[in-house]
């Protein structure tokens, strides 16, 4: 809502400088989203009349004038604007006055011809955006007047950023009651008189649709002048409320808009058929609007139709057909209440939004229409002069808002507030919001006026007793409340355990959205499932939810790598999306790549391309920190390498993937190089177990060393199942410290070098039962993989 | 006489030699060798006591003090010149071994949390310190969840300013994180304290809107809640997080679900509330939205609101960590730019 300050000082004028009553409203819940001047800085322009127009003896384009600024003398002026002709009232920059942007007039010869002065556009006055040639004033605007003097420009528009529920700020007089009520100022009323008919012509209303329509007021206007000019002060205050002048009639039901908050329509009577009829839409109906769009009216939308069909959306926007022109001699007003509910949300399916639809979708007062039709009524016959008819109203109360009466208790009001307010200063407050109060044995019973319809129940009438007293003079409290238990589980490690062993591994952490690309999804997809959808994307590329960490990541890669990154080590935890919309799992992840070199560049070390096991370290230690049974097993992964790609096991369970990225994918995605990725399910990571504790021993360990020998095909995965499948008290660990093939070793076969660990728990191990441990081993490898021993 | 005096003369003749030998001794096994060829079994000095047995009795004391006093120097010079070279040897390894020490070590860099993540550990960690659980949910949510139970019903204006992500008539990308608070008070019965961090979506973007960013939902419902309690949480919150004394200033506002409702304002961090670009010149940054849970909410989830009050809040992270890390652009956070993430350690 944004309008004049001189306006609503019409109506209420509290003793407040412009920044106290910014602050005010403010602070009540009415935000000042900006206060700007409604003209710019300037000084010494005059409201001058063009006496006489000669052409330039040297430019086409130039004219010399003559202008009367109320002095003795006429001023000769050099003007280049097409509009300027004899006649003609237009602000005049007098020679010594000072322009917005500091432009100061002199003096000055115009291709030869010496010129006093500037004739003005609005846009050089700083009034408008643009201008279209010079200023055209009103022809009683008084010459010689200074032209702030005249237009009152020393005047600033407010914009409030109003909240949904306070439509009943949504017109000035509103506004004007709200700074009476936190000012203790009092507010002028408007005249809405009843103006009498001075015809009987009536056009006949018809409401089919009384629940989104419950009233609906008609009046008819005829013989009005169509050359009619709308006055100054009518212009000025749409200008600064951000309105351009479209013509009387249109002002009019504008200005009424503005002033009470009552969106209004007019029609050209002689372009309605046979009466007007209020109903909800039908199959077929179509519409051309009044910007030219034409329209298939959809279902549930209300309509204002005659006998041909639809005139306009009711409450949203009239049809182009039956709107008001300047050949519009005889008028047919509208001011109804339509339902919030039924013009909520319709303005948007048509991709409107307009001044009345912002009004009734949020709820306009009920009461407010009659008041409205006689002020547009009577601002109409002063400007376009005519007949007025009787008002035809359509009313069917049982529809109408019920204004509510609310059971307010005074140690609800202590209890939600937090301090206990005088009974008379309750009381005070909400009498001077227009509530009427009846003390009750435990407070009050509160009747609510029509246009405080959100003022439904008690804890309103709270937050308004809240917002009255100062939100910042309630004082600040710390909490008294129940001590509650908290969960400290060791089952789950913390997230930031995770977080943090990457960033030590050098990873950045990144967050990207969670709605890619579909082509780049379905390059690193798992499955060729198709991902959920949204039905209205921001655009293509951001249009369907993630499956998987990567996309973002790669395209993180890319974006860094094109900004010459040549080392890039990413991660990201966050949810990804599958599954059917009635069944969908938002499984958490945490996944990361790495691509360049192992280390940073470095004086004392060879340069190392990353590959498979620098990755698989990483997730190894990721996976380390919550333990349990990890498995990493060969398995193909569409976007993954087939020779470098690992599926990963927990306890059985798949749990995620590792592996580089397939290098055929490599020039599609835009990447140069080799780029490993890994992805895991976080709950399935953050899953740990309780450390159990066993007894250290005191006999001394003892370590074998045995060099296998096995062929190629044979993987370290398979070993480590054989050895693992061994039930033995004593074997304590083993690793594979070597891998060799080449010289002694047969063509097709590989050496592996294992340690093992041997200890005993509670005595000093004896030769032979070692012996017979390292027979079992190497048995049972033999059996599983075909190992020898190598001698 | 003459026989002693010449037996002596010689003796010092190779005791002079010896010591010049040690003297010379360049390395451990020269040094080694002169010894052996002094005073090893067949050395010159050990001799020389063998063949005192043809020494007259008489003579046989002052040749054999002298040679133990030629046997005792000399020992004394080779380990005096062992020890030396030891020394010298040492001296000249750890020469060798000298490093510049201001040449930068191996694999010393450490990556960085994402601010939106650090900024997010920080609202969590004081919250969980004054007894507050963190809950999180779906992000793909259902109408009611997102508006419905919290009293933003089908036709509320307040719909149409969400800008929201569909996938159908119901199912939506959540546009906030309250309705993790629904979720819970579905399950729970109060006293309920939490933070339900996470992402958020609008249909939105420009400069200073993203199509995802982040917010914390907070909730706190018990039998004796009041908007003064809410005011005293908040305030001391924003105080912890920007660490030092801030105005703070409530304002009325309207959310659905709470009621009253407020927002709230902190002096500029920026400006220290002089008015900068960052405020608008206002001198005052907004910062969260809050107010008193509303009873309809209460309702919807099947608690008595006559028996409880509950406060609730929202603010948006990115702009808890621009304003903290004077970061000017919110599409910096998700460009994932190694630039600005790198700032972050």
């Amino acid at each position: 809502m944004k309008f004049s300050e001189k306006w609503l000082r019409e109506w209420v004028n509290p003793d407040l400088d412009t920044a106290a009553l910014v602050e005010k409203l403010t602070n009540a819940g009415l935000e000042v989203d900006a206060v700007e001047p409604v003209a710019g800085d300037f000084s010494g322009v005059r409201v001058g009349q063009v006496k006489s127009v000669e052409p330039h003896p040297d430019a086409d384009k130039l004219r010399l004038t003559k202008v009367d600024v109320g002095e003795a003398e006429l001023l000769e002026i050099v003007c280049g604007a097409s509009n300027v002709r004899e006649g003609l009232k237009v602000p005049v920059a007098v020679v010594g006055a000072v322009l917005p942007g500091d432009f100061k007039i002199k003096k000055a010869k115009l291709r030869g011809v010496p010129s006093f002065g500037m004739l003005c556009s609005s846009k050089e006055l700083g009034l408008t955006e643009s201008a279209d040639g010079l200023m055209e004033l009103a022809d009683e605007a008084p010459v010689g007047e200074d032209f702030r003097a005249y237009l009152e420009l020393d005047d600033v528009s407010i914009d409030i950023d109003l909240t949904p529920n306070r439509s009943d700020c949504l017109g000035v007089a509103g506004v004007a009651r709200e700074v009476g009520v936190l000012t203790s100022t009092d507010v002028c009323q408007v005249n809405c008189e009843e103006v009498k008919a001075s015809s009987d012509k009536t056009f006949p209303v018809k409401v089919n649709a009384t629940a989104g329509c419950p009233r609906y007021l008609g009046r008819v206007i005829e013989n009005i002048n169509p050359q009619a000019e709308t006055p100054v002060w009518m212009q000025e205050k749409l200008r600064r409320s951000g309105l351009r002048s479209l013509g009387p009639v249109v002002d009019v039901t504008n200005y009424v808009m503005l002033e009470l908050g009552q969106p209004m329509h007019a029609f050209d009577l002689d372009k309605l058929n046979n009466g007007i009829s209020v109903r909800l839409s039908q199959d077929g109906d179509k519409l051309t609007l009044l910007d030219g769009q034409e329209i298939d009216v959809q279902p549930d939308t209300l309509l204002i139709t005659d006998d041909n069909g639809p005139l306009a959306l009711a409450g949203i926007m009239g049809g182009e057909q039956s709107g008001v022109t300047e050949t519009t001699h005889n008028l047919f007003l509208e001011a109804a209440f339509f339902s919030p509910d039924v013009i909520a949300g319709k303005a948007r399916a048509y991709g409107l939004h307009t001044d009345s639809s912002h009004r009734f979708e949020r709820g306009v007062d009920p009461a407010l229409a009659q008041q409205a039709m006689q002020r547009a009524t009577a601002l109409l016959l002063d400007i376009v002069g005519g007949e007025a008819g009787p008002v035809t109203e359509v009313l069917s109360d049982k529809d109408l808002p019920s204004t509510a009466s609310i059971h307010l208790r005074e140690d609800r009001i202590e209890r939600v507030l937090g301090i206990s307010l005088e009974a008379a200063e309750v009381s005070d407050q909400l009498s001077r919001l227009g509530l009427s109060l009846t003390r009750v044995e435990d407070g009050w019973q509160v009747k609510v006026p029509s246009f405080r319809f959100d003022l439904a129940i008690e804890v309103d009438l709270i937050e308004e007793l809240g917002r009255l007293y100062g939100y910042d003079r309630l004082p600040e409290t710390r909490p008294q409340g129940t001590v509650l238990t908290s969960n400290i589980t060791e089952r789950l490690t913390q997230l930031e355990r995770l977080q943090n062993l990457l960033v030590d591994r050098g990873y950045f952490e990144a967050v990207t959205y969670s709605f890619v690309e579909p082509k780049l999804q379905s390059l690193l997809a798992e499955d060729d499932l198709a991902p959920i959808k949204l039905a209205n994307p921001i655009s293509a590329d951001l249009s369907v939810m993630r499956t998987s960490l990567w996309p973002g990541l790669v395209q993180a890669l890319v974006y860094n790598a094109n900004r010459q990154h040549e080392r890039v080590r990413l991660f990201e935890v966050g949810r990804v999306f599958k599954g059917e919309l009635d069944n969908i799992e938002q499984e958490r992840r945490i996944g990361g790549l790495i691509y360049g070199d192992q280390n940073a560049e470095q004086w004392s070390e060879k340069a190392r391309e990353v590959d498979f096991f620098d990755a698989k370290g990483d997730v190894e230690a990721l996976l380390d920190i919550t333990g349990g049974d990890i498995r990493f097993q060969a398995e193909p992964h569409p976007a993954l390498h087939p020779g470098q790609t690992a599926r990963i096991y927990k306890n059985g369970e798949a749990i995620g993937w590792l592996g580089a990225l397939h290098p055929k994918l490599q020039k599609p995605l835009d990447v140069n190089g080799r780029v490993y990725l890994f992805e895991l399910s976080l709950p399935a990571v953050l899953l740990a177990q309780i450390p159990e504790f066993t007894a250290l021993s005191k006999y001394p360990a003892i370590r074998r060393d045995l060099a296998l020998v096995v062929d190629e095909a044979v993987t370290a995965g398979q070993i480590e199942n054989c050895l693992s499948a061994i039930d033995s008290d004593i074997l304590k660990s083993f690793q594979l410290f070597d891998v060799y093939t080449g010289d002694g070793v047969e063509l097709g076969k590989k050496s592996l070098a294992m340690a093992f660990h041997l200890q005993h728990g509670e005595r000093t191990l004896k030769d032979d039962e070692v012996d017979a441990l390292i027979k079992t081993v190497t048995d049972s490898l033999e059996q599983s993989v075909g190992a020898t021993i190598r001698s | 006489m003459a026989e002693l005096s010449s037996q002596l003369q010689a003796l010092e003749e190779i005791t002079a030699t010896a010591r010049q030998a040690v003297a010379e001794a360049q390395d451990n096994r020269a040094l080694d060798d002169v010894r052996v060829e002094y005073l090893g079994k067949k050395g010159k000095i050990t001799a020389y006591l063998k063949q005192l047995g043809n020494v007259s009795v008489e003579d046989r004391p002052v040749i054999g003090k002298s040679v133990n006093l030629a046997k005792q120097e000399v020992t004394g010079l080779v380990e005096q010149r062992g020890k030396a070279l030891a020394e010298a040897a040492m001296r000249a390894a750890l020469k060798a071994e000298t490093v510049d020490v201001t040449l930068p070590g191996r694999n010393s860099e450490v990556g960085g949390l994402h601010p939106v993540t650090r900024t997010l550990q920080r609202i969590e960690r004081y919250f969980r310190n004054i007894g507050f659980d963190v809950a999180e949910g779906p992000e793909i949510e259902d109408s009611h969840h997102n508006f419905t139970a919290l009293n933003i019903p089908e036709t509320h204006p307040a719909r149409a300013m969400h800008d929201t992500f569909y996938f159908d008539a119901d199912k939506l990308l959540r546009t906030h994180t309250s309705p993790v608070q629904i979720r819970v008070m579905e399950e729970n019965q109060p006293p309920l304290r939490l933070i339900a961090p996470g992402r958020v979506y609008r249909c939105d973007s420009d400069l200073t809107h993203t199509p995802m960013f982040h917010q914390v939902e907070g909730l706190m419902v018990d039998e004796n809640i009041s908007f003064t309690d809410l005011k005293g949480v908040l305030s001391d919150f924003l105080q912890a997080f920007f660490e030092k004394p801030l105005k703070v200033r409530f304002r009325p506002s309207y959310f659905p679900f709470t009621e009253p409702s407020a927002e709230a304002d902190i002096e500029c961090v920026i400006c220290g509330g002089e008015g900068c670009r960052v405020c608008s010149h206002t001198g005052w940054i907004e910062i969260l939205g809050c107010g008193m849970v509303h009873p309809n909410v209460f309702e919807h989830v099947n608690i008595d609101s006559e028996k409880y009050l509950g406060f609730a809040f929202g603010l948006g992270v990115e702009r808890m960590a621009m304003l903290r890390y004077g970061v000017n652009d919110l599409r910096l956070f998700f460009d994932n730019d190694l630039r600005f993430l790198s700032q972050f350690k």
